[in-house]
């Protein structure tokens, strides 16, 4: 019933998923996610009319706490893992380049 | 009695030290793991370290914990302070946790010493713990076949002998399915029995950790010492946790076992089929009532979870921007080439998979009918279930349609390995209890599984079963030959 899954819709959901995907993989997911979501499309058998969505299982809905201050992880802490940090900051690429900023 | 039990009730009466005892244990995991690949690390002067404090603590007359100088090892998802929690990726391969998960805690609490993380598929996504960082684990029992997963680590660690319990998580039967492949006990707690915090996440509505052991005694006794309220994870269930090693000895006389059909119809094999319909039997010979039950949107099952996971793990797995922590791809352009760059060097080929399937199921156009009609078609079967157990108290059924397999035969075919997880995924997506028992070997002397469900926080109930059907068998008293090792 949906549109099948060719190589540009896996190329645009490699944008929407920030993954960098080879052409190899571009071709390798086209057949493996159009099998897959052919077999999903068994959903479209079961009415689901006037049914609500179930996101867990249990009855809880909000939880809530009083706002108090408590311990967190420490600057240093925070920063342990990171790949570059630089004076108490995660240091990324630039964000825009020459011609555009 | 259990392993744990035991082991604990001597160090406790300082029958003996815990320091023998993780010597000993130390040598088995020395002359055993190079076999099957359970461990990704393990510190053996810390381990040693930590039973001398506890041997101390109870010489200057402290009373030691339930798991007094147990040794255990944890799943390499779950984040420990002294170790790495890589998750068996290469975009966590040098991520040390600045902080223990709730159940890492509450062992140490207990005085269990915590001497490694056990193998996974990478993010715990997988069915055979073939896709690690740290290369596949094996079966111990033929070591030609998968140990099943995402937890054969812990599994194979238990199955192995190595240690007598560990902690795996289960999000579509990451627990259940390993423990049958490798004949061991594993139990999947209800949703929001035990607190997720420090579970790295992949589907968050479907994790739970949970116990391997070699007998429902050792996994009751883990279960009692994991489980209990903790506010910093939302889902976790402010009830009191009953004491299971107690409740493992109510009479189960008249107890009814809910079987439906349709769970031994077509792509059961003979074997596990054999195996299981005797094992019911045996339940109604202890006393049990044997009652029909239908599940009639059972089929839609692996659908509707497949659709929810990958949509929940696209979510989460979102974190991994080679920012905060993990792999970052060297001389990026910029920062969106190295969000995708990092990502794409350093997740690997079934995790990608998923995170593409789960954005495109939550994309735009898509969402509807993918993502939304899931949960839709999940609510449908929780109804089922809700009637079902208006007719029993647990259900008894397969745990995996074949024993272990070849390694390699299903890694070209995802779908295939989807479906093998089609008796397990239920008890996620309706956020039951259930729990799976050695129950025999095939023709080629491989271990059988089989499977009870329980209601939600029905963790008593379903302990009960399972140790009176242990107590009528002696499956779970087998071990591969690499345990005498």
């Amino acid at each position: 019933m949906t549109k099948s899954i060719d190589a540009d819709m896996v190329r645009r959901v490699a944008i929407l998923a920030r993954l960098r995907v080879s052409e190899d993989e571009v071709q390798r997911y086209v057949g493996q996610l159009s099998r897959i979501f052919d077999y999903v499309d068994l959903l479209n058998e079961v009415n689901t009319d006037n049914v609500e969505p179930l996101t867990h299982a249990l009855p809880v809905t909000n939880v809530l706490r009083e706002d108090v201050v408590r311990p967190s992880l420490s600057s240093e802490q925070a920063l342990a893992n990171a790949p570059q940090a630089d004076r108490g900051f995660f240091v990324v690429p630039k964000v825009l380049d020459q011609e555009s900023s | 009695m259990g392993e744990v039990i035991d082991t604990a009730a001597l160090v406790r009466s300082g029958s003996s030290s815990a320091a023998d005892v993780m010597d000993a244990c130390l040598k088995r995991i020395n002359s055993r793991d190079k076999a099957v690949n359970a461990l990704v690390s393990y510190d053996e002067d810390r381990a040693r370290a930590d039973a001398a404090r506890i041997d101390k603590k109870r010489a200057d007359g402290q009373t030691l914990g339930k798991l007094a100088g147990v040794p255990v090892v944890v799943k390499d998802n779950i984040c420990t302070e002294f170790s790495r929690t890589t998750c068996g990726s290469k975009i966590l391969e040098s991520y040390v946790s600045q902080f223990n998960a709730f159940v890492v805690d509450q062992l140490i609490d207990a005085d269990a010493v915590i001497v490694g993380k056990a193998n996974l598929d990478e993010f715990a996504m997988g069915s055979s713990t073939e896709f690690s960082l740290h290369g596949g684990t094996l079966n111990p029992w033929d070591t030609q076949r998968v140990p099943g997963g995402s937890s054969g680590g812990p599994a194979v660690a238990v199955a192995s002998r190595m240690v007598s319990a560990s902690l795996g998580s289960d999000t579509g039967g990451s627990i259940r399915q390993p423990a049958s492949f490798c004949g061991v006990v594993g139990l999947k707690p209800s949703y929001g029995r035990v607190s997720r915090y420090g579970l790295v996440a992949y589907g968050s509505s479907l994790d739970q950790i949970g116990p391997f052991a070699t007998s429902v005694d050792d996994a009751a006794l883990m279960l009692e010492v994991i489980a209990g309220h903790d506010d910093r994870d939302s889902t976790s269930v402010n009830e009191d946790v009953p004491v299971y090693t107690d409740a493992l000895h109510q009479p189960i006389d008249g107890k009814r076992v809910g079987v439906c059909d349709a769970c031994f119809a077509e792509g059961l094999s003979d074997d596990v089929r054999l195996s299981v319909e005797s094992s019911i039997e045996k339940m109604r010979d202890a006393g049990c009532e044997i009652v029909p039950i239908a599940l009639p949107h059972m089929k839609y099952a692996i659908a509707s979870y497949y659709m929810i996971a990958m949509a929940e793990a696209s979510s989460n797995l979102a974190r991994f921007d080679g920012v905060h922590y993990g792999y970052r791809a060297a001389e990026p352009r910029d920062l969106a080439d190295m969000y995708a760059t990092s990502r794409g060097e350093g997740f690997g080929a079934e995790v990608k998979r998923r995170i593409m399937m789960g954005t495109y199921a939550l994309s735009s156009g898509y969402y509807d009918a993918y993502y939304l009609k899931a949960l839709k078609v999940r609510r449908l079967i929780k109804v089922d279930f809700d009637a079902a157990y208006q007719r029993c108290d647990v259900i008894a059924l397969p745990v995996a349609p074949t024993t272990a397999f070849a390694v390699g035969e299903k890694v070209e075919d995802p779908l295939a390995m989807y479906l093998s997880d089609m008796y397990t995924v239920f008890a996620n997506l309706a956020g039951l209890c259930a729990i799976s028992l050695p129950c025999g070997f095939d023709g080629s002397g491989l271990p059988i599984g089989w499977q009870l469900m329980g209601q939600p926080l029905g963790e008593s109930t379903l302990l009960s079963m399972a140790h009176h059907y242990q107590s009528m068998t002696d499956y779970h008293l087998q071990a591969p030959e690499l345990a005498t090792k």
